[in-house]
């Protein structure tokens, strides 16, 4: 990063670095007299050469990982305000727990008897859950948000299909929904209808009314929505997706707004996803894992994915067990286990008290951070925001030729990871702030200053937002280029395009 | 501790720059009537210490291959890794990072992705690769989607040895889509493929779920007679020794990656491995990463073909996934780098050594058999007097982890898996097997 002083050699691929002859592995040497690959395998099914792999030394891999991760802006950097992703500092003990060796080197064959410790933990930390969200029941199966909402909706069609009453095909999502929405959508079998934003930025409750029929299996909502804006009529549009037979699915996405505050159980979802790679802060990879279990109220309790925790009250033992009506199994194992260690060992080190302060830091640090920005950059919707606010470049757009874009961009040069960009779809040069409860007031200024001063940029230099930015690794990429010249695998220079 | 950074002076100055009075004044918005009200029924807070001590304490109750000398197999392996994998993936800078949207502050993470997409092209033999999805169940499932949207049809012909929870979370996600899934037997330990017309796909395992080796090449002439594409879902670390899948005339190879470096975690986070031909590039599910310049014309990578993807083209996306396994793909590239291609031979020599070995060993013991003659890479079934179940059990007591037991499969009650990687010594072999002699006498 900017602060990190350059490494000599531009890093390009490991294979770059590759000399016949030289390796870094070690592997335990032969035995005499055991059999060999050549006396007991078919010769047809033997390669002559080996794979073409990169042969360094381990001091060279050391080195080009370390370098690339040179490269890599991540919270431990710096602040990353990115809107929807709930970036906040990712606490070190989290990693210590995980790495247990009772944790971290349990096979997933073992059966439930050498694993009592592991189906505790899922057990006790399904009751957090399950106090956190007001729903009955969860399964941890679900290795992200977008595995979690696939689940979710298939316990929705198992539901209705066990009801016995009419097939159900279409699903209601806000024009403001994540894309995972409408794409998880399909792959459960359904429509996709979409219902649009009114001016205040809300779900409108006519329209949900209207949508609403016999044919509708519910409404997928984030609450509160990608516009950082509580859905406060969320009560009236659970009773309209009831009043017809539909349940009513919350996102997780932005659960940071208000755990301790409000639950989507009380406003009166059935169906609930939780996003533990934002919400209780497992580190995100850069990309991934993630977790993303699914909590369900009692009726749809019976339809979770199997296997399930159970504990005999007698003898106190944990065991799996299948539910007759589960819609089956959607992961290999039993989901990201080693980020539900994560996100078991936060909860209870916060406990009732830390995740109140949770959610009213996170509201105050993204109002007060709004309230330095308004009056230079437009919201999308004035007034109070949640835990995250929806800023839009219009103006810049108009009056300096600026996109959301080159105020993200120029950003970098100041210091900060940028906002998230073009999303929600619903604003036009849409700016999504969420700074996280775990910033300073500091930070926060800094971050607001540098803000204000691209403002003044781009009144007063234009081009330098432009050409921005201009401090990171590399300058702004040729996206298309990436694409009509695709390459996605290194290949040896003379074949480069 | 909640990591929250606040002073009360803090508080009190941003409120004051917001105009409000109080935290609670903030939350407006939100109707009085919905509210909690109290506080949740999660306990106290507690110090670092407390809580670490707590965990270790639920650690303790599990009996974990640390404990138990690991002989279990069916798609989680006990391979060593490298302090070298540990420190490189473990860098805050690729853990604490989000999904790469603005390149030019995640060159680190697309940079070891792009090695790992090159890495896994080698090891596949296909032409391109994403940058993994959650595990191996899934990245056969999403190749199920890219094989029924490029032939247009809905069957598949699914092989009985593939791993059997695979197989359940096919039947999970795909029972509200309109695929039929077929099971083709597999009576003696490799797959005998039945009807095969009219289908999207064959899917087969390279090892199968038995450790068995299959036949890709016939399966992929059988599979493209039919106008099917040929998925097989392959051990990365078996292609040291083995022929590519893609060199046998795979269409798609897909896998689980955890062996890359990634430890066994109760399984999960794992690491979906998903590689292709490039004529399909733009039915593959989830992130790749491209190379490209930037506006100087020096060389970057990017995510790319992203119109594929659920961010821009919603229902009509590939697939839903947004959140990877990035972090194991990032792991699984320093691990390939560090083995090289001397050491992914070696590992697998050793591997088919000290499994040949336990099972020349067990093979003898009074009632037990080798079920099946095909020959196996890293694990094979093992047939016991009386129920596996009872003899894993009785094995574990005195100190050695197999399995799994195969009861899941009709008449197989009495059979276990039984795997060794190089980790296992010809000493833990023997006596592995000598306690297995004794707890099914």
């Amino acid at each position: 990063m900017s602060q990190n002083p350059s490494p000599a050699i531009e890093e390009g691929s490991i294979y770059d670095l590759s000399i016949p002859g030289r390796r870094a592995s070690t592997v335990p040497t032969p035995d005499a007299g055991v059999p060999t690959a050549a006396d007991v395998l078919p010769g047809g099914m033997l390669r002559s050469e080996s794979p073409h792999l990169p042969e360094v030394s381990e001091l060279d891999l050391v080195r080009h990982f370390t370098n690339l991760s040179r490269k890599n802006w991540s919270i431990e950097v710096g602040a990353y305000p990115l809107g929807s992703c709930t970036m906040k500092y990712n606490p070190k003990i989290h990693e210590q727990t995980a790495a247990l060796p009772g944790f971290s080197r349990l096979h997933p064959w073992q059966p439930a008897e050498q694993a009592q410790g592991a189906l505790a933990l899922i057990w006790e930390m399904e009751q957090l859950l399950v106090e956190i969200t007001g729903m009955a029941r969860a399964s941890f199966q679900p290795a992200a948000g977008a595995a979690g909402e696939l689940t979710g909706l298939l316990v929705v069609r198992a539901y209705h299909k066990a009801q016995g009453g009419t097939p159900r095909d279409t699903v209601l999502i806000p024009d403001s929904a994540h894309g995972t929405n409408p794409a998880t959508v399909r792959l459960a079998g359904y429509k996709v209808k979409q219902i649009p934003t009114d001016s205040r930025g809300l779900v409108d409750i006519e329209t949900v009314r209207n949508a609403m029929d016999d044919n509708v299996a519910g409404l997928m909502l984030t609450n509160p929505n990608t516009l950082g804006l509580f859905e406060r009529e969320i009560e009236e549009i659970a009773k309209a997706v009831h009043s017809k037979g539909g349940l009513l699915y919350y996102d997780g996405a932005n659960l940071n707004a208000i755990v301790g505050v409000v639950r989507p159980g009380d406003m009166g979802f059935d169906v609930v996803h939780i996003n533990m790679h934002k919400t209780f802060t497992t580190p995100h990879g850069g990309g991934g894992p993630g977790s993303g279990p699914v909590a369900v109220s009692s009726r749809l309790a019976p339809f979770l994915p199997s296997p399930i925790p159970g504990l005999d009250s007698e003898t106190g033992r944990y065991f799996w067990e299948d539910l007759p009506q589960s819609v089956g199994r959607v992961h290999g194992f039993y989901g990201n286990f080693g980020m539900v260690v994560r996100a078991y060992t936060y909860l209870i080190s916060l406990g009732a008290d830390g995740l109140h302060n949770l959610s009213e830091r996170a509201v105050l640090n993204a109002n007060y951070l709004r309230t330095r920005l308004e009056g230079t950059y437009q919201t999308a919707h004035p007034g109070l925001c949640m835990h995250e606010f929806v800023l839009t470049a219009r103006k810049f757009r108009k009056d300096y030729g600026i996109r959301a874009m080159d105020i993200a961009k120029r950003l970098i040069d100041k210091g900060f990871h940028p906002p998230t960009v073009y999303f929600p779809l619903v604003v036009e040069e849409a700016m999504m702030v969420e700074p996280t409860e775990t910033e300073s007031k500091q930070t926060l200024d800094a971050l607001a200053d540098a803000f204000l001063e691209i403002a003044a940029e781009a009144a007063s230099d234009p081009d330098v937002l432009h050409e921005a930015p201009v401090r990171s690794p590399v300058g702004r990429l040729d996206e298309a280029r990436a694409v009509r010249q695709l390459q996605t695998r290194w290949k040896p220079a003379e074949q480069q395009s | 501790m909640d990591y929250t950074p606040h002073t009360t002076e803090d508080i009190a100055e941003m409120l004051d720059t917001i105009g409000v009075d109080t935290i609670e004044d903030l939350f407006a918005p939100i109707p009085q009537n919905l509210r909690l009200g109290r506080r949740l029924r999660l306990g106290d807070p507690k110090s670092e210490s407390e809580v670490y001590d707590q965990l270790y304490g639920l650690a303790a109750l599990n009996t974990a291959t640390d404990r138990l000398t690991c002989f279990a197999g069916g798609g989680a392996y006990d391979h060593y890794i490298p302090a070298a994998v540990r420190a490189c993936a473990g860098r805050s800078e690729f853990m604490t990072s989000y999904t790469p949207y603005q390149p030019e502050l995640s060159q680190g993470v697309l940079g070891a992705v792009f090695d790992f997409q090159s890495m896994i092209c080698e090891l596949t033999g296909m032409e391109i690769s994403g940058s993994g999805l959650y595990d191996g169940a899934a990245a056969v499932n999403e190749a199920v989607h890219l094989a029924s949207a490029a032939t247009g049809r809905h069957k598949v012909v699914v092989s009985q040895a593939i791993n059997p929870n695979y197989r359940k979370v096919m039947d999970s996600l795909g029972a509200s889509l309109e695929y039929e899934f077929v099971t083709a037997p597999c009576e003696n330990g490799t797959t005998d493929f039945g009807d095969v017309e009219g289908a999207a796909a064959v899917i087969i395992s390279q090892p199968n779920f038995f450790g068995c080796l299959e036949d890709v090449g016939a399966a992929a002439e059988r599979a493209h007679a039919a106008g099917a594409l040929l998925i097989v879902h392959f051990d990365p670390l078996s292609v040291g020794l083995l022929e590519s899948p893609g060199s046998l005339g795979a269409d798609v190879v897909v896998g689980e990656g955890q062996c890359l470096g990634n430890d066994l975690n109760y399984g999960g986070p794992y690491l979906g491995i998903f590689a292709t031909r490039l004529a399909h590039a733009r039915r593959m599910p989830g992130r790749i990463v491209g190379a490209t310049v930037d506006v100087h014309g020096k060389p970057g990578y990017v995510l790319t073909l992203q119109t594929r993807e659920q961010h821009i083209r919603r229902e009509k996306a590939t697939s839903n996934v947004c959140t990877d396994q990035t972090l194991m793909a990032v792991t699984a590239s320093v691990y390939l780098s560090w083995l090289g291609p001397q050491g992914i031979k070696e590992l697998g020599e050793r591997c088919v050594s000290l499994t040949h070995l336990a099972a020349e060993l067990a093979g003898e013991l009074p009632g037990c058999r080798v079920r099946f003659e095909s020959p196996f890479f890293r694990e094979f079934v093992l047939e016991v007097p009386g129920s596996a179940k009872e003899a894993l059990s009785r094995l574990a007591a005195s100190g050695y982890l197999a399995g799994p037991s195969l009861e899941m499969f009709p008449g197989m009650e009495n059979c276990l898996l039984v795997a060794a990687t190089e980790r296992r010594t010809v000493a833990q072999v023997e006596q592995m097997v000598k306690s297995l002699g004794q707890v099914i006498a």
